[in-house]
């Protein structure tokens, strides 16, 4: 993959000096390499496998299990629909369909210029507010259809 | 400075205590997730920065303080002024020189920020005045709102510790345990399993090495009590850690939190550090030589590591599949090692119990389930928000009293409680006792206390279904039942969502149900199919109708559903037009408007919107396209 070649060692090295090289740390420091990189790139899973002693399969095993982790390159600024039942019932599904449209690709996928992730999520307990959608890290309640080009527009706001 | 004594204890809460007492004035903005995306945080700023041009913070003592989240956040940013417990709404930052000029200067209220009770359409001057307010009594919540979640000075103030300072230095563990039993307290997350038992049996188990872990993965869609108790008062939750730890004999522990709830990790952190650097976490703790220290292990999104034995695979750091029980957790839990795993809320309670004894705990609630209960009660009612209860009240004084009733006073249709494994109880319930036994009883469960609120246009098939497509997207696919049946059971309701159902599909949906319930390894497929089953249960002519009329009775289900406008009523305001995605709407300003059914997708917007409700729906299949 071309995408390998922008990985920074250093920051892996980084990474694994916070932890104790053991298997208990594993989640914590794939959480951290996807920080890092904004995905789990498959040469550093070699390497965190081989710091850790974890056998690779184990790895993937784990990087492919939790919702957190992603094997494929993420977008910069990712949106977060939540999915949540609050949600749901008061119009969850518009929202995304919208989010669809205007970036015209579907949950899960990112954007040809690597700009925009759409993931839904269940529930980031904003029920409250609901529907809810989180453009990087700002919270969007009570979000309209009419008001997503809006939100996109003001992409990776540092609220919350 | 190290609080090593219980005098030390109590100099340092005095000496707070007066500091507190001190401020004249306290400015309260609420900084929980939901007030923060309303913006709260330019409030808080704003406030700092008026004060300080008004030379007030030295003169008359005024303080702001960030604070966890009040509950109240659909009307957020929430502001306080205390000692007068002045509630402002929905506060701008534009607002806070006005604020600061007329009530913190002069004590003057301003009517315009004041909530006004859509009941009675009089507005409310007090927090405690506040119908959403009045009504609860909070415990696990106590402090939230009331501190800041950083200062450990503010909540020592407020009592923090003061029930591990009684713990650790006048009662032996099994007097803890002792007090823990006296208060009936039963498992927050949940099932409701009676906290003592599992701690004793922990207690009684071998070996030296054992944990304690908090469950702070709160997965439930439409739950977020746990969320702003790690937020609004982390120390709450440490407090009834080290309690437990003392009471089993313990000395490592983890939180475990969700990975959607960053603040929560933030504020734990900061509260870990504050409390290791006071004694009060760590080696040698309050001076009594008990040593118990902490670490928090993030989660991975996966919600089937709410549960226990997942929990624990996830903390040692593989995939969370979930075990077989008939060997417990207090005796070989996380590493194999005696664990005892409770919920935020329980540990919460934990400490608030040990400080004011367990009589007065087991002095509220009902027969078999003591003291309060938080609850998130969301959809569609007036008042969304946290609340906490004395266990007994009501759906109904929840959803009228303090929810206020159903938005645009629809017809009330259900509630949803328990999350993926708890079930829907309809009208006729209303009147039901809210406890662990009176809800499981009606097909629902506690569950970690999400209360969702449905009306009329809430397709009870269409709730069935999401909650099915969650779960068999959140399975971990380790035992054939949960996995397949939850498959199985979504190709079902896919079809009656399209009106593609066949007579027996209700049959065959509940043989699958019942098989589900006996051969799944884990609560998780145990009580999937609770969502299909109590709507079965409550809705089944609604299912009916899917099927043998192809109509969604609630008009949700789109592909059963189409739209028209009802000439005499359209006033031409123009709404639906502009809330119309697809462009199906025809008409200008002023005259009657029509939908284009070829290009109607039946999502509703334009109902939702209607303002003289001149949009109705009907059976797709009576339509005629032109």
């Amino acid at each position: 993959m071309s995408t390998e070649a922008c990985v920074d060692p250093a920051a892996l090295s980084d990474i694994l000096s916070r932890y104790p090289a053991a298997e208990p740390s594993l989640i914590q420091v794939l959480q951290d390499v996807h920080r890092a990189y904004n995905y789990l790139p498959c040469d550093v899973l070699v390497k965190v496998a081989e710091a850790l002693d974890v056998p690779l399969a184990k790895v993937f095993s784990v990087g492919t299990f939790y919702k957190a982790f992603s094997l494929v390159p993420q977008g910069r600024t990712i949106v977060r629909v939540c999915t949540g039942t609050a949600c749901h019932i008061r119009g969850a599904g518009q929202l995304l369909e919208e989010l669809e449209r205007q970036l015209d690709i579907k949950a899960g996928e990112t954007t040809k210029d690597m700009g925009f992730t759409i993931k839904t999520v269940n529930c980031v307990g904003a029920c409250a507010m609901a529907p809810v959608v989180i453009v990087g890290e700002k919270y969007h309640g009570a979000a309209k259809p009419a008001k997503v080009g809006k939100m996109l527009g003001q992409g990776g706001g540092h609220e919350n | 400075m190290r609080i090593d004594s219980r005098a030390a204890y109590e100099s340092f809460r005095d000496e707070a205590k007066a500091g507190l007492a001190a401020r004249k004035k306290e400015v309260l903005v609420c900084c929980g997730t939901g007030c923060l995306a309303n913006g709260s945080a330019g409030v808080a700023e704003a406030f700092g920065k008026e004060l300080a041009a008004r030379g007030l913070s030295v003169e008359v003592g005024t303080f702001t303080k960030k604070t966890g989240c009040h509950g109240f956040c659909e009307r957020g940013p929430l502001v306080v002024v205390q000692p007068e417990g002045i509630l402002y709404t929905q506060v701008k930052p534009r607002d806070v020189a006005e604020i600061c000029d007329k009530t913190i200067a002069n004590g003057e209220v301003i009517p315009r920020l004041l909530y006004k009770n859509p009941a009675d359409k009089k507005k409310v001057e007090r927090y405690g005045d506040v119908p959403f307010y009045k009504h609860q009594t909070r415990i696990a919540m106590r402090n939230i709102g009331k501190i800041d979640p950083t200062d450990l000075g503010d909540a020592i103030a407020h009592e923090a510790y003061a029930g591990l300072v009684r713990a650790l230095t006048e009662l032996t563990p099994e007097q803890v345990i002792k007090e823990v039993e006296t208060a009936g307290l039963r498992g927050r997350g949940g099932a409701g399993f009676v906290t003592a038992r599992k701690w004793k049996s922990c207690r009684a188990a071998h070996g030296d090495r054992k944990f304690v872990l908090c469950n702070g993965d709160e997965g439930d869609p439409g739950a977020f009590k746990d969320r702003s108790i790690m937020e609004g008062d982390p120390h709450s939750v440490l407090e009834g850690m080290v309690i437990g730890a003392f009471a089993v004999g313990a000395h490592e522990g983890f939180i475990y939190v969700r990975d959607e709830y960053p603040l929560a990790v933030v504020n734990l952190t900061i509260a870990m550090e504050q409390a290791r650097k006071a004694g009060l976490l760590g080696t040698n703790i309050l001076g009594t030589g008990f040593d118990f220290d902490l670490r928090i292990s993030r989660g991975g999104g996966a919600f089937v590591c709410g549960e226990s034995s997942a929990l624990m695979r996830s903390i040692e750091g593989k995939v969370g599949e979930p075990r077989q029980k008939y060997v417990h957790a207090t005796d070989k839990g996380l590493f194999d090692l005696p664990t005892v795993l409770n919920n935020v809320e329980t540990w919460a309670d934990v400490g608030a119990i040990l400080h004011r004894g367990g009589a007065w705990f087991a002095s509220l609630g009902t027969a078999k389930s003591k003291g309060t209960k938080a609850f998130s009660l969301v959809g569609k009612v007036k008042n969304t928000g946290l609340i906490e209860l004395p266990m007994g009240m009501t759906l109904r004084q929840i959803v009228y009293d303090i929810g206020g009733g159903i938005l645009g006073d629809r017809p009330f249709k259900a509630v949803q409680t328990g999350g993926p494994s708890g079930g829907c109880v309809p009208e006729s319930l209303l009147d039901l006792p809210v406890d662990f036994e009176k809800l499981t009883e009606a097909g629902s469960m506690m569950g970690s206390g999400g209360m969702i609120v449905m009306d009329d246009r809430t397709c009870m098939v269409d709730v069935a279904r999401y909650f099915l497509k969650f779960l068999s997207e959140e399975s971990c696919g380790k035992c054939v039942p949960c996995r397949e049946g939850l498959h199985q059971m979504l190709v079902m309701f896919d079809a009656l969502v399209a009106g593609k159902g066949s007579p027996g599909d209700l049959e065959r949906i509940e043989e699958l149900a019942a098989g589900m319930q006996l051969g799944s390894l884990c609560e998780l497929g145990k009580s999937a199919p609770n969502p299909v089953v109590s709507t079965l249960r409550y809705f089944r002519p609604e299912y009916e109708a899917h099927i043998h009329a192809q109509t969604c009775p609630a008009g949700m289900c789109r592909d059963l559903t189409a739209y028209e406008i009802v000439p005499e009523g359209c006033d031409g305001c123009h709404l639906c037009f502009k809330a119309c995605p697809t462009e199906a709407i025809t008409g200008e300003v002023k005259k009657t408007h029509l939908i284009l059914q070829e290009k109607c997708i039946s999502c509703g917007a334009c109902y939702d919107v209607c303002p003289t409700q001149s949009i109705r729906f009907f059976p797709k299949h009576e339509r005629t396209v032109a």
